[in-house]
């Protein structure tokens, strides 16, 4: 039995310890909005936050979360809240759309830790989120955006 | 299959798309019939068309024929309903319509999504659809006020009597409007008078992309499903000989161990054992001819077919002995490589199979392929299969192949363990599973005056068919050439006297299939490169050879000179930065570009800027069109930098996106487009803006080192 917190709920799970993360949030616990890519932390569309951090859940076993919290892109706002959400929608950023989960997720913990981002931060953070669709012009405006719209306090 | 009709792209760009303004159309907007009206069904529900229905809290559903794969699909579509319906753009939700010939594309004749026709091809009948309605909700406002209809006008989702200012809202007429016959004739609006058509609107489909809400194919989980993954054999055309699934079953979590067509299937209780099942699966594979296919080997073949005379694609004035006369000769060989599409979502399917039904869910271009598939592979007729269209985590022509594979696999697995089963792809699986971009050898030769005016040019493809033996083949090859081998080639612009383009079928290699941009993504490269080349040769500017010769395409030439412009043609460049232009026709639309590139040995190729015109003719969403040419650069850029799908001993030797890598963050360009203002023949948009980006990299390269590109992707050792 494997217990851990998801997206501020705890879950115990008996499962394979040596499965990916990934496959237990999407098929265990019906997370579908962290996806599958590539299985070798290539694309970063599986990004979720263990313990704040960002990992590619496609490497990473179930059993590396045990007791600690797991945050999905269903956990970032309940309500498009979220800054980055907000900026994502006003810049219109994603095309399939697949991607932008882990892009989300990879964006928070940036943004986390530099409140106001150059674009060589955003560089070094997104790189490893690949967007076939190519937003990632817009992307970067939107990290921008979610930076001001923090510094503003305009967060509801 | 249903009936094709002629699907020449050109062709349909021939038919008049633009109705007037303020005009009297006839309409024959499909009715609902079959699946569409089980689908529809409902009380209380104003269901004029096939295309849309409101209820009766003024809620608008848009019927979306057309797979969202990220090109916007679903929010021009209803926008151009919203726009003729003068319906209030809150209310407005779409989803995705069932299989049913009301939804097949109107110039395919099949239910399909591709060719980047969404926009264009649906332009009169979903301005039709949601003026219909309008015309339906207006009398019936009308009527309850006993007041004559034309005192009456719409907006926002109400009927306004214009003396009393009596309004009632689409919700309150949804039932009185239920009761209305459908006009025969409706009135469209003038162009000028558009509210919704022409503006920035914010798509439909982004809220639910940022907080993981939205279903693609691979997301769909129905009570008690399985998930399959399938061994498929290493090499293209390859069998089965036999297999031993002994240690395969003992992984827990595998229930089934099954044969299909393509492979053996691995079922388990989800993914991750089932993939650890097929691993541990021990197959004998009968490899087949192509176990010795060679990337290298299969150059010398398509090099030795390039010497030889081919099919005729184009042939004006006298080529061979133009050239042989003219002052200047060039020429060139190219070699461009198989490309995988690269989907972000793996391919993947659901299929539920049942004694009498079939239930499938899938992110799929080519809902009524599929469909028959399934009918074929379980022996159902075709209404008994239920297909239910996901979004699409990228399309690009992967998901619309003609032989349904990757649902006929979930089909077969489904009939076989008789529970419901999706069928997963690893990105390996992917990445090997072929449908490429077919490689394309050119070779091409073209000389010049004694003034620098070219006077001849002969060019020579070798490439597999995508379409040759499917039911598309009759309208898509055409006296023996293949219009997607030859797009952007046999039409060249240019206004070159003697014009000779020829192609040659190379032996059926690999499953090739069509890909965002199709044969312009290999001809656009070469025409573009070579273009340049005889601009220097000729010892003119690049952008004045062109303009110069593009007398008779004016659209071409808007588009150039307009990029030109904006990227500051002709100015001096700073910081060791080189320029390079392309201009390139697709699809309908003009596209020129211009990138800015930087090359050095130890900081390798760096493109950092791209500026984009297009005209594209009047646009429905400019906000889309633009992310669309983005989305394209990008496309292109990634092909022209890293796309590369090669073979050894038969074996895709790519695999993931470690060595099949994509454009990264940290690699993006600043790109700029712009649409040039147009009231041309609408175009198309999702694979326009690809063709002219790779060239214009190549021009930029070789105006720093003085290098010509001829393969790609662009290797530092071609380019210093």
């Amino acid at each position: 039995m494997i217990s851990f917190i998801v997206n501020k709920q705890r879950v115990n799970l008996d499962v394979d310890p040596a499965t990916p993360l990934l496959w237990v949030l999407r098929e265990n616990l019906g997370l579908t909005g962290t996806k599958y890519g590539c299985g070798m932390a290539q694309c970063g569309a599986c990004t979720v936050h263990l313990n704040g951090e960002a990992v590619r859940s496609c490497v990473a076993p179930v059993s590396r979360a045990a007791g600690k919290e797991v945050t999905t892109i269903e956990g970032l706002s309940r309500d498009l809240s979220h800054p980055l959400q907000r900026a994502w929608i006003a810049e219109d950023v994603p095309q399939c759309g697949y991607c932008q989960s882990g892009q989300l997720m990879s964006a928070a913990v940036l943004l986390r830790e530099k409140p106001r981002p150059t674009d060589e931060d955003i560089d070094g953070a997104m790189t490893g989120n690949i967007c076939r669709c190519g937003t990632y012009q817009r992307i970067r405006r939107a990290i921008h955006l979610a930076a001001q719209l923090k510094a503003q306090g305009g967060v509801k | 299959m249903s009936t094709i009709v002629n699907c020449s792209r050109r062709n349909f760009l021939k038919a008049s798309l633009l109705a007037g303004g303020g005009l009297i159309v006839g309409v024959h907007i499909p009715g609902l019939n079959g699946s569409a009206k089980a689908a529809q069904q409902g009380i209380s529900t104003f269901v004029p068309n096939a295309f849309l229905r409101i209820a009766k809290d003024g809620s608008v559903t848009v019927i979306g024929n057309h797979s969202e794969m990220g090109q916007g699909a679903y929010t021009s579509g209803a926008m151009t309903i919203a726009e003729e319906l003068d319906a209030d753009w809150t209310k407005i939700r779409v989803e995705p319509a069932p299989v049913d010939p009301a939804y097949n594309h109107p110039i395919y004749g099949v239910q399909i999504t591709g060719g980047s026709t969404s926009t264009w091809s649906e332009w009169d009948r979903l301005r039709k659809a949601g003026a219909a309605a309008r015309q339906m909700l207006l009398a019936a406002a009308a009527q309850t006020w006993n007041v004559d209809p034309s005192t009456c006008r719409t907006g926002n989702g109400q009927v306004i009597h214009t003396n009393s200012q009596r309004r009632l809202s689409y919700g309150e007429l949804v039932e009185k409007a239920a009761t209305l016959t459908p006009p025969q004739n409706v009135t469209l609006k003038d162009p000028k008078d558009f509210k919704i058509i022409g503006k920035a609107i914010k798509r439909l489909d982004t809220p639910d992309k940022t907080n993981g809400k939205a279903v693609f194919g691979l997301d769909v989980n129905v009570p008690g499903m399985l998930v399959a993954v399938v061994a498929r054999p290493p090499v293209f055309g390859g069998q089965l000989k036999n297999f031993n699934a002994d240690k395969a079953k003992a992984v827990p979590g595998v229930r089934y161990v099954v044969e299909i067509e393509r492979g053996v299937a691995v079922v388990a209780d989800g993914f991750w054992p089932a993939k650890l099942g097929r691993e541990a699966l021990e197959i004998v594979w009968d490899e087949g001819p192509r176990a010795s296919l060679d990337s290298r080997t299969q150059r010398e073949e398509y090099a030795g077919l390039a010497k030889k005379t081919g099919v005729v694609a184009k042939n004006e004035g006298e080529a061979v002995s133009a050239l042989s006369k003219a002052s200047k000769k060039l020429e060139a060989i190219y070699d461009l490589p198989y490309l995988a599409h690269a989907t972000m979502e793996p391919m993947n399917c659901v299929a539920d199979v049942r004694a009498d039904s079939c239930e499938i869910w899938v992110g799929t271009q080519f809902q009524s392929g599929d469909r028959d598939a399934a009918a074929r592979d379980t022996g159902l007729k075709p209404e008994q299969v239920k297909l239910h269209t996901t979004l699409l985590g990228g399309g690009f022509g992967r998901r619309s192949p003609l032989d349904s594979h990757v649902v006929r696999e979930a089909v077969q697995i489904s009939k076989t363990v008789k529970v419901p089963v999706k069928v997963v792809w690893t990105r390996e699986d992917d990445m090997r599973g072929g449908y490429y971009r077919p490689r394309a050898y050119h070779t091409v030769s073209a000389g010049l005056d004694g003034n620098g005016k070219p006077v001849a040019w002969q060019q020579r493809i070798v490439c597999q068919s995508i379409f040759v033996g499917t039911p598309f083949e009759p309208a898509v090859v055409k006296n023996g050439v293949e219009e997607t081998a030859v797009e952007g080639a046999a039409d060249l612009p240019y206004d070159i006297p003697n014009l000779l383009v020829e192609w040659h079928q190379a032996p059926d290699g690999v499953p090739v299939f069509i890909l965002r941009s199709v044969g312009h993504s290999h001809t656009a490269f070469v025409v573009e490169t070579f273009v340049d080349e005889l601009a220097h040769a000729a010892g003119k500017d690049p952008f004045e050879f062109r303009n110069a010769l593009l007398g008779k395409h004016p659209r071409h030439k808007r588009v150039l000179e307009f990029v030109a412009e904006k990227a500051g043609w002709g100015k001096a460049m700073s910081n060791g930065r080189g320029r390079g232009l392309a201009v390139h026709e697709s699809f309908g639309s003009y596209v020129a570009q211009v990138a800015e590139v930087s090359i050095s040995k130890d900081r390798g190729l760096r493109v950092h800027r791209v500026v984009c015109a297009v005209d594209c003719g009047p646009v429905v969403n400019p906000d889309i069109v633009r992310a669309q040419m983005e989305g394209g650069i990008v496309f292109g850029l990634t092909a022209a930098l890293y796309g590369e799908i090669t073979f050894e001993k038969g074996r895709v030797r790519q695999g993931n996106f470690h060595d099949y890598p994509m454009l990264r963050m940290h690699e993006m360009p600043q790109i700029e487009v712009h649409i040039v203002p147009s009231e041309d023949k609408m175009g198309g948009a999702g694979e326009v803006g690809v063709p002219p980006v790779a060239p214009a990299v190549a021009n930029a390269v070789f105006a720093l080192t003085s290098k010509r590109i001829r393969r790609l992707p662009i290797r530092m050792t071609d380019a210093i």
